[in-house]
């Protein structure tokens, strides 16, 4: 079968590979029918993540057909069209009995501090991901839900990450009725969690990012004010200035470790690998919040620290709330406000690439080429 | 552990102002009281470990479900095997790892040209879609490439 490839930073390649077998009772084996280039697999593109390992596949987000079940599986069934949660989760142990489905402890032996994630280097498990066009799913009783009968596929896969990250990063921010939100960052990610912000009732959401055709999506998309620093002289003040001197009430960081707009940080975090990335954007989240304020970290930091203002969150008494989205957790909430019309996640897919061109797609979407907003990967065996 | 004091309940006032409702993680947790409980919960049966496992010295013994995408080997491999014995908290745990990624792509390279595929960098790199929406960016690099190699080649000439 074809599969993604990665050969190194900067380098992939679509290739032959064996077909997944199943390797646990409650495996199922999915083909793939969709799958998406993520602003988490840059960060493995980018050789960021410790222990990515020559040959795996990437790929975390992803529809299919369910080809064949182990014998312990009950919940689908050959023939099912799922959508797959990026996050692999056992739902029995004390994690996943609390609703924490992202914090697994039964699907990541080789590290402690994060769960099982499909195709996301060996620090998340070591599994092979979707960017392919068959893929294993571990634990098949918990994760792949029935994609309903009148949705489109394409708001399904945007379901299996997208919609529930930027809605959780939006429901970690503890949002109250005319709360002023900012978000760092508009990728899929921000641009989504702008969106869902509002149904937690705010009265100003704000992005904050420094490409232009981006923000633009985000201020149609999300319906928000949208502002680019590389025209702000210190985006700090900025946001001080707009919340009459006060801080926002809330700041969500949909950034991450690849952030820009502060040479140190850039220097230290992502040229020089002292750090696990680049913390300007969470730096600058704890800066423009309000004292007493939340910040909600979505973006993702690799192992193993990041230089962060951690005295002005003490001084400040901000309350940080951060996690992989739980993805199971929101599903039927979520499947209801795209069921209803109120969300339309599909529409921020801009490109649709055969699987095969996986090294062109990778590209576009790192080099933010062809104003790209999200990629579809379409593997031909469709 | 020696030291765990087991009679904590008796120390006055304990547990007088707690308050369940105090959850922070809330929504995201739906706390039940099992953290306490550790790591005793059902779990699912154990997958068979068919190819070698590195696994964090956090925890006891491996996951139930695991990836088996590329096992270690090689050089990357073993550092990555000697990387593992030190613990998430360590530099000495994670500065090999990233040590190892880089090995692992000249293996990969070699790895290719054994099997008689010599890869394409150009086109891994996606090469096509910079050409096609960016080609201001090759001619600048062209032309960053070309202008380095006449002044390296004008260094050593004045160097003699
Ligand atoms: N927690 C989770 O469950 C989860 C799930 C999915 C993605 N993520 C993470 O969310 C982040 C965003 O994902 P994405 O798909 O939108 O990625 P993306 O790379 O498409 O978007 C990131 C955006 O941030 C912008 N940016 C860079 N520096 C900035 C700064 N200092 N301030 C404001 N904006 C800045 C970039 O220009 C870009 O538009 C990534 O770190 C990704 O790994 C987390
Ligand atoms: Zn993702
Ligand atoms: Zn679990």
């Amino acid at each position: 079968m074809l599969a993604m490839n990665y050969r190194g930073p900067y380098r992939v390649r679509a290739q032959q590979r064996p077909m997944p077998e199943i390797q646990h009772p409650e495996d199922a084996i999915v083909r793939v029918t969709r799958t998406c280039i993520c602003g988490s697999d840059l960060h493995l593109y980018h050789g960021m993540v410790p222990d990515t390992r020559v040959g795996q596949t990437f790929g975390h987000e992803f529809v299919g057909i369910v080809e064949e079940v182990g014998p312990l599986v009950t919940n689908v069934k050959v023939g099912d069209h799922v959508l797959v949660p990026f996050n692999i989760a056992c739902g029995k142990c004390n994690f996943c009995k609390q609703g924490l489905y992202g914090n697994c402890h039964e699907s990541n032996p080789m590290a402690t501090a994060v769960g099982g994630i499909f195709g996301y280097s060996h620090t998340a498990g070591g599994f092979d991901g979707g960017q392919a066009e068959y893929v294993r799913v571990p634990y098949a009783n918990v994760g792949p839900t029935v994609i309903p009968a009148d949705m489109d596929p394409d708001d399904a896969v945007m379901l299996t990450d997208v919609v529930p990250t930027g809605y959780q990063a939006a429901e970690m921010g503890g949002i109250k009725e005319g709360d002023t939100v900012v978000i760092f960052g508009a990728g899929p990610i921000g641009i989504m969690a702008a969106r869902c912000a509002w149904f937690f009732g705010p009265s100003r959401v704000i992005v904050i990012d420094h490409i232009d055709y981006r923000l633009e999506f985000a201020k149609n998309y999300a319906k928000c004010e949208v502002y680019n620093f590389k025209s702000l002289e210190d985006p700090v003040v900025f946001l001080k200035k707009t919340t009459d001197w006060y801080g926002a009430d809330v700041c969500i960081d949909c950034v991450g470790c690849e952030a820009e707009g502060n040479t140190l940080q850039t220097l230290t975090g992502r040229v020089g690998l002292l750090q696990a990335g680049a913390g300007t954007a969470l730096q600058w989240a704890i800066n423009s919040v309000k004292k007493g304020g939340i910040v909600s970290i979505v973006g993702v930091y690799g192992p193993p620290f990041n230089l962060i203002p951690i005295g002005n969150v003490l001084n400040k008494g901000i309350t940080i709330r951060a996690n992989q989205a739980s993805v199971k957790r929101l599903l039927p909430r979520l499947i209801e406000h795209v069921q209803s019309g109120r969300l339309k996640p599909s529409e921020l897919i801009t490109h649709r690439i055969p699987l095969e061109e996986v090294a062109d797609a990778y590209n576009i979407f790192s080099s933010k080429l062809d104003n790209c907003i999200k990629t579809v990967l379409i593997p031909s065996s469709k | 552990m020696e030291n765990q004091i087991t009679d904590y309940k008796s120390i006055p006032g304990w547990g007088m102002d707690a308050d369940p409702d105090n959850e922070p993680t809330y929504p995201m947790k739906n706390y039940t009281g099992d953290d306490h409980n550790r790591i005793n919960y059902e779990r699912s049966v154990q997958q068979p470990v068919t190819v070698e496992i590195l696994k964090s010295n956090e925890r006891p013994t491996v996951s139930a479900v695991f990836g088996t995408s590329v096992p270690p080997s090689g050089l990357s491999g073993a550092i990555r095997r000697w990387a593992f014995k030190h613990s998430e908290d360590r530099y000495r745990h994670w500065l090999p790892l990233i040590l190892a990624d880089r090995i692992n792509v000249y293996e990969g390279i070699i790895d290719d040209i054994k099997k008689g595929h010599f890869p394409n960098i150009l086109a891994e790199r996606g090469f096509k879609a910079t050409l096609k929406h960016n080609p201001k960016k090759i001619i600048r690099q062209v032309i960053t490439g070309v202008v380095a190699v006449m002044v390296i080649k004008s260094m050593f000439k004045s160097n003699k």
